[in-house]
């Protein structure tokens, strides 16, 4: 065993120091810093930049594109991007559908599909959940009827995320009936200016808008949109969701979340003194770090294994678990930190000049809230959780 | 010993659930909680018409309440329908008010708004470390500083100020138009204000101030265990019935047993919950009330949270949305917790206690 960098690594740590320096532009930086409202715009730009460097599709295989790092590389890069304020990677197209059509797809599919993924532009959106498909996702409704060489497509999709930017979404739609749910579902590709889709806004809890409702009404596709087989696609969701779910830790961004909560506590004052010496908040703070210390190395160990294995496996749940507790709690504390400072309502302050907090620290409340997304999405907790009682336990 | 709430306070909790469920039903609430002034004036006046001012003030005072158990039954309703009236700053100002002995007639009337203004940003909870001050001017007083959250302050008469006259805490009165209030509305509803003085005009109210402020505190306090409480009710009603109702995999969700210990886990701080609130509100006015009210906000603190984080999480995704109730109850939960001390701060209080 050894946890230190080699030279290279070192190195490779330096070198993404300095593109980051040089590339991030300030006010995507600043967006980020400021809680994160970023425009389509600033995430493509931000994507284009990526990809211009050759650091977009940092999980793809070289033959595709992709840089070829090892897991301490994808580490590095993961926690420098995060202490620089980039933006996060939009998983959509890069992390999702990117692996599916390397593994499932034709060679027509590689050549439409890919590119337009790595130069950024395309930008692509799942259409996996339905209303009464959550969890349960194989009880999927919207259905796909063969017509001559197209698809027909009925029905919706919801929770799409940044689905108001995208141009392009991938479906689980159901091809068969009359047989076991997950038998009769299929992965098909769908541009979203096809007519008949319609997008709807869903507002959030702390007010923002990143989630949508898509209709589908006699939407027609070519049947050559198709990925894999017809009623093959239970498999490759399943594949994609295990894809989903690594880099699910966020270690990364647990780690700047956590000195964003020490600068914090250290510039908040409570009882005439700094925040951070209350030792009931001390403790907070040391708790969380304390897991996340541990979290880091529970990351690397398992990033190795899947490296090893050539693809994730079920451990993958443990990150997603662990990793969005402690982001959760991180948030918790940030807003904790602030106490009544973080009550007001960004959109709903009558005067844009109150400097109630610094301007960074704004918006720690609405992020709070909208972070328990986490433990819901990509596979809930509780998903995650019976997922590892069948795979690891035995009973 | 006796758990029963007597026949008049039975009648006004029901006339105020009663009218919340006619007149301010979810959808009403998020269209007046979250746009300026974040309340609704013409509610306000139907309400203290219906006699909740008049409940939060003493009888000898003007009023025909204003024990500990007024205060709950008041505030438990408020918070069962998320009520975004600014009836905390009503309270803490009939306490200060009280204890100097000042009439109280357009306070229960509804006709003058009160909002209190306590704490500040380097001293949020900890009021012996404030920095606004007061200094005599002419026949009265010109007050300097900065008070912050200061709730209802967003649409107030009068604001309470506690500030420093030659170093001894004392309680100002000062008109909201006297002084710069810079409005807001909160994450979770409702509004505040910032109220920047510069030599702003005030009335010296009490001079000595510390007991009726931590009086004030107390009762401010008590009121939002009790509305905590009102809240994490209906958190809990919503939830156990969409888990007989939402269906995956089959069959209804609250047939999975994880989610059944777990709600039962809610039900049980609950119950614990409003339990230290009826403790509370039993000491409000006794010499251990600081005590054994700093004890509640602490317990009421980390339920709230647990309900909050829980009904989101096993709601899924639905809870997310501004649409839907759950995720504004779980808001108010979570933030009634940095209102006049947190859970951190009210259990460091208890152990301070061991001390003396
Ligand atoms: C902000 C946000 C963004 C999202 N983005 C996308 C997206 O881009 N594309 C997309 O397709 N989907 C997306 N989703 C949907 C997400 O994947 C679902 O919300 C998730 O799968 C849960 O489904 P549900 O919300 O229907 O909850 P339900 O499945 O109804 O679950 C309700 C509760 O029951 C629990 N539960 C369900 N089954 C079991 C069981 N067998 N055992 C124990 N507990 C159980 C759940 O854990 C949860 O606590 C997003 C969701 C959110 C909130």
């Amino acid at each position: 065993m050894d946890l230190s960098y080699s030279p290279e690594e070192r190195a490779f740590e330096q070198e993404v120091r300095d593109f980051l320096k040089t590339s991030l532009p300030d006010h995507i930086a600043a967006a980020v810093r400021a809680g994160g409202d970023l425009t389509g715009d600033m995430l493509q730009e931000w994507h284009r930049i990526l990809s211009a460097k050759g650091w977009l599709a940092t999980t793809w295989p070289k033959e595709y594109g992709g840089p070829g790092w090892t897991p301490v590389q994808r580490h590095i890069f993961e926690v420098e991007c995060n202490r620089f304020h980039a933006p996060r990677i939009v998983p959509f197209g890069l992390a999702m559908l990117g692996p599916v059509i390397q593994t499932f797809g034709n060679e027509r599919q590689k050549k439409d599909v890919l590119p337009g993924i790595l130069s950024a532009e395309d930008w692509w959106c799942q259409g996996y959940s339905e209303p009464g498909a959550g969890s349960d996702l194989a009880s999927l409704k919207t259905r796909a009827d063969r017509e001559g060489d197209h698809y027909v497509i009925n029905g919706q999709k919801t929770w799409t995320t940044l689905g108001q930017f995208a141009n392009k979404i991938f479906c689980l739609v159901r091809t068969k009936f009359d047989c076991k749910p997950q038998e009769g579902i299929s992965f098909v590709l769908v541009d979203l200016d096809t007519p008949g889709i319609e997008m709807r806004p869903i507002r959030l809890i702390e007010g923002g808008y990143e989630v949508n409702e898509v209709f589908f009404t006699d939407v027609r596709v070519p049947v050559e949109n198709l990925v894999g087989e017809e009623n093959q696609g239970w498999t490759i969701a399943k594949f994609l969701l295990t894809h989903e779910r690594t880099n699910i830790a966020g270690v990364g961004s647990s780690m700047q979340a956590l000195e964003e909560v020490k600068a914090l506590a250290r510039r908040v004052r409570r009882n005439g003194r700094p925040l951070i010496q209350d030792p009931l908040f001390a403790a907070r703070i040391a708790q969380v770090e304390i897991d996340l210390e541990a979290m880091k190395i529970t990351n690397l160990r398992m990033l190795f294994q899947a490296q090893k294995q050539g693809h994730p496996g079920p451990e993958t749940s443990i990150l997603k678990i662990k990793g969005t507790v402690i982001n959760q709690e991180l948030r918790d504390l940030a807003r904790r930190a602030l106490g009544p400072s973080a009550a007001p309502f960004p959109g709903a302050v009558t005067d844009g000049n109150l400097a109630l907090s610094p301007p960074d620290t704004a918006k720690n409340a609405a992020r709070y809230f909208n972070n328990r997304k986490t433990s819901i999405f990509g596979g809930s907790n509780e998903i995650q959780r019976n997922i590892l009682t069948k795979t690891m336990l035995e009973l | 010993m006796n758990f029963d709430l007597t026949e008049d306070r039975q009648m006004l909790a029901d006339t105020l659930n009663r009218y919340l469920a006619d007149q301010y039903g979810m959808e009403t609430r998020n269209a007046v909680a979250y746009e300026a002034p974040f309340h609704d004036p013409a509610k306000w006046s139907a309400m203290t018409d219906l006699g909740i001012a008049g409940a939060l003030v003493p009888e000898e005072q003007g009023g025909f309440g204003g024990a500990g158990f007024d205060i709950t039954v008041v505030f438990e309703a408020l918070g069962k329908a998320l009520c975004p009236e600014p009836f905390l700053g009503t309270l803490m100002a009939a306490r200060l008010l009280g204890a100097a002995g000042a009439d109280m007639e357009t306070l229960v009337s509804g006709e003058t708004r009160y909002a209190v203004g306590l704490g500040e940003i380097d001293a949020a909870y900890d009021l012996d470390n404030i920095a606004t001050t007061a200094a005599a001017s002419g026949d009265g007083y010109v007050l300097n500083g900065r008070k912050s959250a200061v709730y209802g302050g967003q649409d107030a008469d009068l604001i309470l100020v506690l500030a420093n006259l030659d170093g001894v805490p004392a309680i100002f009165s000062v008109a909201a138009k006297e002084a710069n209030v810079v409005d807001y509305g909160m994450i979770d509803g409702g509004g505040a204000a910032e109220v920047l003085l510069e030599d702003a005009p005030a009335t010296l109210l009490l001079a000595d101030a510390s007991t009726a402020v931590q009086d004030a505190v107390n009762a401010g306090r008590l009121a939002l265990c009790a509305e905590a409480v009102g809240a994490m009710e209906t958190t809990y009603e919503v939830l156990v019935d969409y888990l007989k109702t939402r269906k995956q995999f089959g069959r209804p969700i609250g047939t999975f047993q994880v989610l059944q210990h777990r709600t039962v886990d809610l039900l049980t701080e609950i119950e614990q919950a409003r339990s230290i609130t009826i403790n509370a509100a039993a000491s409000l006015g006794e010499d251990d009330a600081t005590l054994k009210i700093a004890m509640a906000k602490n317990l009421i603190g980390r339920a709230a949270r647990l309900v909050a984080e829980e009904a989101i999480q096993m709601h899924g995704g639905i809870a997310m949305t501004w649409e839907y109730s759950v995720s504004h109850y779980g808001k108010r939960l979570i933030m009634l917790d940095a209102q006049l001390g947190d859970t951190d701060q009210c259990l460091s209080e208890v152990m301070q206690s061991y001390a003396a």
